[in-house]
């Protein structure tokens, strides 16, 4: 007879299971997969931002819009995140007019690097734009911890 | 000017991160439960809460979601009482979730006011273990393993 502690187990296995089927996709877009040619640190891209000579990025954060009232990179923009055709659609209008050899730099840091869902698609979309100039912030654990912690530049709300 | 700005930015975040420190009390938020209707954490003074925040979108999150499920199921008579609260833009895919893996304890809607009074909330998911008598025990940022989290909730029950 199947104790009731076993039909518990089971359908806690069942629910990781479909979870793990449900949002599938997003393992597609997974940001461990994106060249490290693609990606840019924070103390480079710190580095770059206060150089006085150069070219200054475009900033987009394309996580949620929650985290980023709280705390995001002064003169980066909010376009939310891209796991959705609407946020990618929102991503490509903001680029649409741009050169194509603007320098982009799109960021996250919703979760650690292996689960951000957001960055990899939203990079994925820009170079299939034809943008040759994109770099993705390498933040290994969250914006909290490898960006606002370690000190760097921050602005929060609109 | 953009020195002092950022100066300025940097204090406001060390300040707010002092609110919600190990030891002390948890701040009290009254926001909107998915059903509407509006909650307040000093309603559960006398109750070993864990307060989770996360969101539908965040992987970590949702495979620590059945696990909390379980957790509430056991130890909800005993004293435990979980509260979600979701990081994400709107309700609806929260309340997808919801339905879908029938969580059996409230969430409500989160915001940057929340994530402020909490020391920032700058990744997920982030969960505080709350006492009966108000007071934060632990904080566990990232992926926490549920036995962990277990070992937290009975040695608090049990006091």
């Amino acid at each position: 007879m199947i104790s009731k502690w076993t039909e518990r187990i089971a359908l806690a296995a069942l629910i990781t299971l479909l979870s793990t089927v449900v949002f599938d996709s997003q393992a597609l877009g997974q940001a461990t997969s994106l060249p490290s040619s693609h990606l840019i640190n924070p103390e480079e891209l710190v580095k770059v931002l206060q150089a006085t000579k150069g070219e200054k990025p475009l900033m987009f954060q394309v996580g949620s819009y929650v985290l980023y009232a709280q705390a995001h990179i002064p003169g980066s923009d909010y376009v939310g995140p891209v796991t959705s055709e609407l946020g990618l659609q929102q991503l490509r209008r903001r680029v649409e007019s741009l050169p194509r050899t603007k320098f982009i730099v799109l960021y996250c840091g919703c979760c650690p690097w292996s689960h951000c869902p957001n960055v990899k698609p939203a990079d994925d979309a820009l170079h299939a734009m034809g943008f040759t100039n994109v770099k993705v912030l390498y933040l290994a654990n969250n914006f909290g911890a490898d960006w606002v912690e370690k000190g760097f530049p921050v602005a929060k709300g609109q | 000017m953009a020195v002092g700005f950022y100066l300025k930015a940097r204090h406001s975040f060390r300040a707010r991160q002092s609110s919600a420190g190990l030891h002390s009390t948890a701040p009290n938020f009254s926001l909107p439960e998915l059903n509407g209707h509006s909650l307040q954490l000093s309603d559960y003074r006398g109750k070993v809460v864990l307060l989770d925040f996360w969101a539908t979108w965040c992987t970590p999150c949702r495979e620590e979601i059945p696990h909390l499920v379980e957790l509430q199921k056991k130890y909800r008579d005993q004293g435990l009482q979980i509260i979600g609260v979701s990081m994400d833009d709107s309700p609806e895919p929260v309340r997808e979730f919801y339905r879908r893996f029938h969580m059996n304890y409230p969430v409500v809607m989160g915001n940057a006011g929340i994530g402020e009074l909490y020391g920032g909330v700058l990744g997920l998911p982030i969960a505080f273990v709350i006492g009966r008598d108000g007071h934060i025990s632990a904080k566990h940022i990232g992926a926490t393993d549920a036995s962990v989290l277990e070992q937290d909730i009975r040695g608090l029950l049990s006091q």
